[in-house]
């Protein structure tokens, strides 16, 4: 599947994360140089927190955590800190951070020393994972250009950790960093910051940092002026599945899942989206006009998650598809916690079942039963995010889902998936 | 206390201390398999264990304490407690103690066990593994009784215990590196580290 | 008064399942033999027990933690 990167904001306004130039001269004579003053003092430190504050910024990693209130945090911390930019993109179908880190590296990497001077860190590491050099490269190259200009406060660098889905999670992101073991750790108490050796780790998404680098310099009211007052500012979004031009869009906040889709030009009539990844939700057309924004998506039960959009394009079978979401997902588990590692492949196998038509009768009940015993009992949202797919295809694949367990024949089990796994996945 | 008496003592509880620390190291491998006696639940088994190897210890003191008092051989406080320092029988006397600083590590980190990281105590706990068949060699190096008929009877007996379950140990954890293996072969990014409670079957067999 | 609730650390435990022996008031265990919490702050009646869980579990996964939660 060709992926290009595709859509970018009106001319007319500087406020776009893809719009710019990627060399640091070219980024330098649009944006102007990094506001950072020579003498970073309490009142500079504040200042942007307060900027942060005022634009309404989250993460833009799937958590949504307020921006300010991270780095507020930060700074309230006596230890030395690091700056993790999360660069792994652990979801398959997902591509706004590869995008993001080679078409504007200087961006991240502005927005990384901005919450580095503000937030007392004396190092930054960007994280790409293995097997992704292009990235990785862009990267390495633009960090080069940074300290051959003399424009780098703090010292940045390249880290390559394994790819497997939950490396991203940011306790094992931390972890890796600290030990080389990429393992998610039990936090009961959030407030508790990851640490990095006797450093505090501060790690956000990559989109993120870049949204921080513009707010930093264009203001917070250049971000407000995009999207919806109760939650402003732009996102990247990956559209892939029965689209002709698949890739990254930028769009506003707030706009309706339609609208991004159409974006993309689908190919078919479109059956269900899957919006946040293969952790995330499906939605059925009657919610397709849903605007991309937490608490519309909350009370359709979904959530915004990290920015993906995949459309399934009719004919197509929901349950197949869901089938080998948990089949991926249950080979993803890092091992360290029962209900996941036992759990999820007991799901895949129900499922499985479901998708070949030859369910036993308690199937449903004990695939019920499932759900509501693996959700929440790992240390990390990896089983939970799962169990909300599932829950979500049971809703809205509700006629496919009898059909299958009226031992209906599916074709669609030996189709090609509309959906992207770095292993082949069988069910 | 004449030193016969003594003697007597130092004999019979170091004989008692063996058998209780074989007992001990039995209940210890079969909790660490998950065995589950039927009418016993699991933490009255792993309270077992924790009372007979406090009653071997206590043993073991006593056994130590009429040592060094019998005045018939010399055997000093100091060589209790620093292997090979002995002057009566330097040798096995030395086991025995480094059996002793053995088991004393293992109580003590036992003791202190929520100070300490859980692979510190892991780590630890497995000095017990050694500290057997060092007593073990101790009790039949002394050469006091090792030629009764009695004690060769008892020794067989400790060494089948504990060798019996050791294989039953690595029985059970081939079938959970099986279980893993199949993980494996399944395609799963990482090996499982977690134990299936069940001895039943597979994985998520009860359905 | 503090309220008092059940955790346990999923990475530590390895099901063993002296919890739930100790404790079935508060504790079960799912098809797997991990321990399932019901979510509820901890009766004072069972405080004796889950401090004793607590210190029996051999992974050091069960803790007791203080809650603000009103029920």
């Amino acid at each position: 599947m060709t992926r290009h990167a595709g859509g970018t904001l009106p001319d007319t306004d500087r406020y776009g994360l893809l719009g710019h130039p990627a060399d640091l001269a070219g980024h330098l004579r649009e944006l102007g140089p990094l506001p950072i003053p020579r003498v970073v003092d309490h009142a500079w430190r504040q200042a942007l927190v307060d900027a942060l504050e005022a634009s309404g910024l989250s993460g833009r990693g799937g958590a949504a955590f307020p921006a300010a209130r991270k780095l507020a945090a930060a700074q309230r911390d006596d230890r030395a800190g690091v700056i993790v930019v999360n660069g792994m993109e652990g979801e398959p179908a997902s591509d706004k951070d590869k995008v993001l880190l080679t078409r504007a590296p200087h961006l991240v990497l502005d927005g990384a020393q901005l919450l580095a001077a503000s937030g007392g860190a004396d190092r930054i590491v960007v994280c790409i994972p293995v097997g992704r050099d292009a990235v990785a490269g862009a990267v390495v190259s633009a960090i080069a250009e940074r300290l051959a200009g003399g424009h780098v406060h703090t010292l940045e660098e390249v880290v390559r950790p394994p790819d497997h889905f939950v490396a991203g999670e940011e306790s094992a992101l931390a972890q890796w960093i600290d030990d080389g073991r990429s393992l998610p750790s039990f936090r009961p108490d959030k407030s508790v910051r990851l640490r990095i050796g006797r450093r505090s780790a501060l790690v956000h998404n990559a989109e993120t940092l870049a949204h921080v680098a513009l707010i930093a310099r264009l203001g917070p009211g250049a971000f407000r002026a995009h999207g919806i007052p109760e939650e402003p500012g732009t996102s990247l979004v990956t559209v892939t599945g029965a689209v002709a031009r698949p890739g990254v869009v930028e769009i506003e906040r707030g706009t309706p899942l339609v609208d991004i889709v159409a974006r993309a030009t689908p190919t078919t009539a479109i059956a269900a989206l899957l919006v946040g990844g293969y952790g995330g939700t499906w939605i059925g057309p009657r919610h397709f006009d849903t605007p991309y924004a937490s608490i519309p998506l909350r009370t359709i039960g979904a959530s915004a998650g990290v920015g993906i959009i995949v459309a399934l394009g009719a004919p197509a079978c929901g349950v197949v598809e869901t089938a080998r979401m948990a089949r991926y997902a249950s080979l993803q588990s890092s091992g360290q916690c029962g209900p996941c590692v036992f759990g999820l492949p007991a799901l895949a196998e129900d499922l499985s079942r479901l998708a070949k038509g030859s369910p036993d009768p308690p199937l449903m009940t004990r695939l019920s039963r499932r759900l509501e015993q693996i959700n929440g009992r790992g240390a990390c949202r990896h089983p939970d995010g799962v169990v909300g797919m599932v829950r979500s295809a049971l809703e809205v694949f509700g006629t496919d889902m009898s059909a299958h367990l009226r031992g209906e024949p599916c074709a669609h089990r030996g189709r090609p998936t509309q959906l992207q796994f770095p292993v082949p996945i069988e069910v | 206390m004449n030193s016969t008496a003594l003697w007597y003592t130092t004999r019979a509880t170091g004989i008692v201390a063996l058998l209780l620390l074989t007992a001990t190291m039995v209940l210890g491998i079969a909790t660490t398999n998950r065995a589950r006696a039927r009418r016993w639940p699991g933490f009255a088994q792993q309270e077992i264990h924790r009372r007979i190897s406090l009653l071997a210890v206590v043993f073991l003191a006593i056994h130590v304490l009429t040592s060094v008092l019998d005045t018939f051989v010399s055997i000093s406080w100091v060589s209790a407690v620093v292997p090979f320092t002995s002057s009566y029988s330097r040798l096995w006397v030395g086991v025995g103690t480094v059996s002793l600083d053995l088991m004393l590590a293992v109580l003590v980190s036992s003791l202190l066990r929520s100070r300490m990281k859980p692979g510190t105590w892991r780590g630890l706990h497995w000095l017990a593994y050694l500290s057997w068949p060092v007593a073990l060699a101790h009790t039949f190096g002394m050469g006091t009784d090792a030629a009764e008929p009695w004690v060769i009877a008892l020794g067989i007996l400790c060494v089948l215990s504990v060798g019996s379950a050791l294989v039953w140990r690595f029985q059970v954890v081939a079938r959970q590196k099986r279980i893993g293996a199949a993980a494996a072969a399944a395609g799963d990014a990482v090996e499982p580290q977690k134990h299936l409670a069940l001895t039943g079957g597979g994985r998520g067999s009860r359905s | 008064m503090t309220r008092l609730q059940l955790s346990i650390d999923p990475v530590a435990c390895d099901a063993y399942g002296y919890c739930a022996e100790l404790l079935p008031e508060a504790i079960t265990l799912d098809e797997w033999g991990y321990p399932v919490l019901d979510g509820k702050c901890l009766p004072p009646e069972l405080l004796v027990l889950a401090t004793r869980a607590a210190r029996d579990c051999p992974r050091r996964a069960l803790t007791l933690r203080e809650t603000k939660r009103p029920d």
